[in-house]
């Protein structure tokens, strides 16, 4: 690991939980030094004072510990033969594989030029309607599940890998417990889907200041698939909220003064240049991202989901519906802000018409339950509404549905004709003429 | 002499320089990183040490890194094609980069140097100028972009020659002024200024006092904005900031629009980059692009920039303002430039206010807003900018700093309510919390009485009334039951309903719709205050809610149509066919 150029430190001025600081000379920021074998970051010069940010906890580490300074920032080796093989935080394979040759690059590099950019405009389908249906996924979009912790985020989201048609999957997992860690890695494997699936992944039994390098390392692999090979690229973060947690941390611990819910007061545009990576680039390449974020008892005010919900194109719900029993995507506080983009464009003209009538006719049945749980009576409607909306989420928003558009899109008009009137769906008259059931 | 320095402290973007000779407050300096210069703007200076923010990323600086001071601000080019270009925070034009990614010290010109533009002048040997006067015009577009004595003129000068009609470039001389000592200088197309300073040379700033349409009912109609004036759109994410912003855009009765997309995302500023080209300006049939510039600081790109990109907008609305032309902003979302002041104010350790912000923030924002306004220019004429920005309030919580501060400085309130985007109620401005403190100016109301109609105030505040009186009673029936109030309140509830679904919601993807101009406004709200005015007799609740969906799904398809065109006019039948049937 050492090299003849690199001048070695053995002193330590100041150890905190996550920093250590020293007197060094000719240190440039942002760049990699071991301290007693374990990596860190400079993230402050004073003078010739130098603050390392050490990713794996400062446990142990003594006054006179060697230290010794790498001359450049955290890299990633890229080329074809990340393909299929799982990382740590610092991009050294864990599955027990070779280390990979390729082109070493620095991770976090800069934005793309907004005005080079594309309108995204590819449809990515998964298959789950209450996502396809009602909040259609575009390529290079960014869009995070809200999910509680106690829901499959995790499920679902490997659901929508393994089945959006992309060139390559790229997992950045943080802070993953180890069996989520095992479910993913077993999931992949089983789908025999291996070959276009990198992982980088932090668990939880590992440092959480180390998850800080996850989405960097997964955004650098991600950009050398799309714009260097041209490739449309899915990146899977989760969770953020572990992210973010971590960054607290370090802002702590370097006596930043703290915003909103003890977060740092950069956290907006610490989320911001991770998901803005996402880029439909005018090559024909893309990078979409795909997030979890895990709230705290469903409270979006959180600085976390808040800053995320600003920044993102839309957000997903899980949400246990009680009348079915069925984990659903809640149709009415999802939303995908791209989804305009390619309804009716790429999808069946009757797309859009037939989400908003299943959705309006699904809020009336949430109003005749309330009328219902209140002690008054139900009218006709009203009770062909509750049946509709069983219906509905069974076939259409549960998570477990596995269909294709146009079987989305057939399945809704059946469920209206079984339940409603024509006039009572309030679709277009020519639409209705062309989509509705025969008898 | 400039001063120059070397690097001695590094945390994130804010560097500490220890410099030789002097430096300013907010001068700009550039670091050099191995052969790339860094722009940098000092925010502090102690002792021989000054803290600056670096426009760029600082990954790989090192102490000891040398430091060239400029010796002025943070300046913009003013000149003929400003509009039309798209620029970052710092007025690099994004379109002739080169590279897919953005460069670190890639720094482009903001104006193109070899076009040609056709100069007429306006002044003649022998005038006495000032600051701001106009020496001649070039076509921009379609618009007289006038050549002006340079707003740092300080003197009173006399012009000694003015180039002659025809072709130049824009660094050719166009006049040469002579000062009280008699010393030459000479006028070029272009001119400097520094961001943060506000422009003047005009006359005097009155008191605004015409409204500046933007075919937005909820806006023009319930609480207009002036001329000159200020407003301020808040809302939690979702509820439709951006597309009710991108609305004023296309339709707001300004000859300059500048759109400052202010830390926001990338994608939103990809749509008016694909849209707006497209777009045909309602007021003058000619390409919106035409009449606008973008000035684009993401949400991933430089923070320090962000907080420049708004004042190098406002610099170039002040610009145009000078020439006599009504300029509008728009920026999105002011939130974020408060949020960059805040992680400058953190690094350099400054005691915290309110959750973190700078104490100062509340004056930092009412400065900015203080710069917009309405103008009388030294030759008569009057020049205007008109201001409107977002705020993106944390957890949609309006008592937190930005909205506080914001509101304290903006004369309109636009709030954006959660529950009416749930129920796609758009645009989702609250009818009741929006004030336009506009509507408390004599000659505001007096402006409105004459352009749109005698009764049109009080028709207004009726309108108003029925909104609020719906609301409670919204709230009553809710507690109640429907059979546990009288008919007469189901009623009142639906005259409100009725507002709501025909004037305050507009479809703003609709082509006809998404336009409304003051004439049909005013129209449309006679109409539907007429429509509350007839007696009508209902048996039970029932039938008063169908009535009154059926008279709403009439005048919406009215919306829909032509205004006054024989759709409209099919439809203006129906309705009346179904108030006299009663």
């Amino acid at each position: 690991m050492s090299k003849a150029f690199q001048r070695t430190y053995t002193r330590l001025e100041a150890i905190t939980k996550a920093t250590v600081t020293l007197h060094a000379q000719g240190v440039s920021n942002d760049e990699l030094a071991t301290v007693a074998g374990r990596l860190a970051q400079v993230v402050k010069i004073k003078g010739d004072l130098i603050t390392l940010q050490v990713f794996a906890g400062t446990e142990g580490i003594p006054t006179n510990a060697e230290v010794l300074f790498h001359g450049e920032p955290p890299t990633l080796e890229v080329s074809e033969e990340l393909s299929g093989r799982f990382f740590n935080a610092y991009g050294d394979p864990i599955d027990g594989g070779p280390r990979v040759e390729g082109e070493r690059r620095q991770i976090g590099g800069p934005s793309v030029n907004p005005y080079k950019r594309k309108q995204p405009s590819q449809l990515i389908p998964t298959g789950i309607a209450g996502i396809d249906l009602n909040n259609t996924l575009v390529s290079g979009q960014k869009i995070p599940f809200f999910a509680d912790p106690d829901q499959p985020y995790n499920a679902v989201m490997a659901q929508v890998a393994l089945r959006a048609d992309v060139d390559k999957i790229i997992l950045g997992g943080m802070g993953l417990s180890n069996d989520d860690y095992l479910y993913f890695r077993h999931e992949f494997e089983n789908a025999g889907a291996l070959n276009k699936i990198i992982s980088f992944v932090n668990t939880t039994d590992q440092p959480p200041v180390e998850r800080l390098l996850i989405p960097d390392m997964a955004l650098t692999a991600a950009e050398y698939f799309a714009v260097d090979k041209n490739e449309k690229v899915l990146v899977l973060l989760t969770d953020m909220t572990l992210y973010a947690d971590a960054l607290s941390i370090v802002s702590n611990r370097m006596d930043q003064i703290p915003s909103k819910d003890s977060m740092p007061g950069s956290l907006y545009s610490d989320l911001a240049k991770i998901y803005e990576k996402a880029v439909q680039l005018p090559s024909g390449g893309s990078i979409t991202i795909i997030a979890v974020t895990t709230l705290n008892d469903g409270d979006i005010t959180h600085a976390i989901p808040d800053n995320t919900g600003y920044i993102t194109e839309g957000q997903l719900y899980l949400r246990a519906d009680t009348d079915t029993g069925k984990v659903i995507i809640d149709p009415f506080r999802s939303l995908s802000r791209l989804k305009q983009l390619v309804q009716g464009k790429q999808t069946r003209e009757d797309h859009s018409q037939v989400m908003n009538a299943s959705v309006r006719l699904y809020a009336d049945a949430q109003n005749a339950k309330t009328k219902l749980e209140n002690g008054f009576d139900l009218s006709d409607y009203d009770r062909r509404c509750l049946e509709y909306a069983k219906a509905y989420a069974i076939e259409i928003l549960s998570i477990d549905v596995n269909i294709g558009l146009k079987e989305m899109l057939d399945t809704c008009w059946k469920l209206f004709a079984r339940f409603f009137s024509k006039a009572e769906t309030g679709i277009k008259q020519a639409m209705i003429d062309k989509y509705w059931p025969a008898e | 002499m400039k001063a120059t320095g070397i690097v001695t402290g590094i945390i994130s973007n804010l560097v500490t320089v220890r410099f030789e000779g002097d430096v300013a407050q907010n001068e700009i300096c550039h670091i050099d990183l191995g052969g790339t210069k860094m722009m940098a703007e000092v925010i502090k200076v102690s002792g021989k040490n000054a803290f600056v923010q670096v426009y760029e990323s600082t990954r790989g600086l090192r102490q000891g890194d040398k430091v060239e001071f400029d010796g002025h601000m943070l300046e913009v080019q003013l000149g003929p094609g400003l509009l039309s270009s798209s620029y970052d925070g710092l007025q690099n034009n994004l379109a002739t980069m080169e590279d897919v990614f953005l460069k670190r010290g890639e720094y482009t010109a903001p104006l193109d140097h070899d076009k040609i533009w056709h100069f007429t002048p306006l002044a003649k040997p022998g005038d006495t100028v000032y600051a701001a006067d106009w020496l001649g015009e070039v076509k921009e577009g379609w618009l007289p972009h006038k050549i002006m004595v340079p707003f740092s003129f300080k003197d009173t000068y006399t012009v000694k020659s003015v180039a002659p009609e025809g072709d130049y470039t824009i660094d050719e001389t166009m006049a040469v002024l002579t000062d009280p000592q008699g010393e030459e200088h000479t006028v070029t197309m272009v001119q400097r200024w520094p961001v943060k300073v506000a422009v003047g040379g005009y006359v005097e700033k009155p008191r605004p006092f015409r409204i500046m349409e933007t075919g937005v009912r909820c806006m023009d109609t319930l609480n207009p904005i002036a001329e000159g004036g200020t407003g301020f759109i808040p809302g939690p994410f979702g509820c439709g900031k951006t597309v009710l912003q991108h609305a004023i855009a296309k339709q707001g009765d300004a000859e300059v629009i500048v759109m400052a997309a202010c830390g926001e995302r990338a994608n939103e500023v990809v749509e008016i980059f694909a849209e707006f080209p497209e777009l045909i300006d309602p007021h003058t049939g000619r390409h919106l692009m035409e009449r606008t510039t973008i000035i684009c600081n993401t949400s991933n790109m430089p923070v320090a920039a962000r907080e420049a990109s708004v004042y190098t907008a406002m610099t170039i609305c002040e610009y145009y303002r000078a020439m006599g032309m009504k300029a509008l902003l728009l920026a999105d979302s002011t939130s974020r430039w408060a949020q960059a002041l805040r992680e400058m104010s953190n690094r350099m350790e400054e005691l915290p206010g309110a959750d973190a912000f700078p104490v100062d923030l509340s004056a930092i924002i009412s400065n900015f807003y203080a710069r917009a306004g309405i103008v009388r220019l030294r030759n008569g004429q009057t020049g205007a900018v008109t201001f409107i920005g977002t705020v993106s309030p944390a957890g949609g919580n309006l008592k937190e700093p930005v909205t506080e501060s914001t509101k304290k400085a903006a004369r309109c309130f636009y709030s954006l309510a959660q529950a009416r985007a749930d129920k796609k109620r758009y645009p989702a401005v609250d009818p009741i919390d929006s004030y336009s403190k506009y509507l408390e100016y004599p000659e505001v109301v007096e402006y409105l009485k004459e352009r749109v109609g005698k009764d049109w105030v009080e028709k207004v505040s009726r309108a108003k009334n029925i909104i609020r009186r719906g609301k409670e009673i919204a709230e009553q029936i809710n507690i109640l039951g429907d059979d546990g109030v009288p008919i007469s309140y189901h009623e009142q509830f639906w005259k409100s309903e009725l507002i709501d679904f025909v004037i305050l919601q507009q479809d703003a993807f609709d082509p006809i719709d998404s336009l409304c101009p003051m004439d049909r406004q005013e129209y449309m709200l006679s109409l539907v205050l007429k429509v509350c005015d007839v007696p009508v007799e209902f048996d039970d609740y029932e039938q008063c809610g169908a009535w009154y969906k059926e008279i709403i799904n009439v005048l919406r398809q009215m919306n829909y149509s032509e205004f006054k065109s024989e759709q409209f006019n099919k439809y203006l039948e129906q309705l009346n066919t179904l108030l006299t049937n009663e």
